[in-house]
């Protein structure tokens, strides 16, 4: 039999709240099953690092046929559909008590997850270190794939 | 059967990952052999926990269900 993977390593690419909490959620369950994470944060991914940001992420109703609530593609292209979407959705997030991605960043950090800012993607959007939270490296595919290729389960979001 | 925990930690109310983020914790801090009493109400629960003993060792006494709330009592192995 195969040992077990120890190791969790997650691509976060894009930068709306619902693609936020998968990375999240996994990397910090990943702790608590005794196992090591990284999460490489490239392209849109990266405002989920962004100071103040993870709390601040939106739910875009448009080329979402998977809304609870099913929003034309021209109606959610209106101003303000973007804004209501968020809004209903982080009610019921928070009605079912679900934590808040700034305080999973802040679990993530402290129980050592290893939080890659792609270097790349920083120079391509002009997002400086300290516009990121604390407790990040900055890196490139190598720093990822040198993590991921020791025995670690790797999905993407 | 009755178990009497050295510990209980409420995770009522929490959505997941917390009720696993938090028993991890208190499992940590309690001593090899002592027992920890974990409550949550939610469903996805019981599959987690025994998958979280599963993947850490630690074992997993006795489950039960009292109306919505589910009890766990897990023993720290290591």
């Amino acid at each position: 039999m195969a040992e077990d993977a120890k190791r969790l390593a997650i691509i976060a690419a894009h930068g709306s709240m619902d693609a936020a909490y998968p990375p999240m959620i996994l990397s910090t369950a990943a702790l608590a099953l005794d196992m090591e994470a990284a999460i490489f944060f490239t392209f849109f991914g990266l405002q989920i690092l962004k100071k103040g940001n993870a709390d601040k992420l939106k739910v875009v109703p448009v080329a979402n046929p998977a809304m609870p609530m099913s929003i034309p593609n021209l109606v959610g292209a209106l101003p303000g559909m973007t804004a209501m979407a968020t809004g209903m959705m982080n009610s019921w997030m928070k009605k079912s008590n679900v934590a808040k991605l700034s305080e999973l960043l802040d679990l993530a950090v402290e129980g050592g997850v290893r939080m890659i800012a792609c270097q790349m993607t920083m120079d391509v959007m002009g997002i400086k270190k300290e516009e990121l939270i604390d407790g990040i490296e900055i890196g490139g595919a190598a720093t990822f794939l040198n993590f991921a290729s020791q025995n670690a389960i790797t999905l993407a979001f | 059967m009755s178990v009497t925990p050295d510990e209980t930690l409420d995770c009522s109310g929490l959505a997941c990952p917390m009720p696993i983020l938090k028993t991890k914790k208190a499992i940590d801090a309690l001593q090899v052999g002592q027992v920890l009493k974990m409550i949550a109400t939610d469903p996805g629960s019981s599959s987690d926990m025994n998958a979280w003993t599963q993947k850490t060792g630690h074992e997993l006494l006795e489950s039960q269900q009292d109306g919505s709330k589910f009890i766990f009592f897990i023993k720290k192995t290591k």
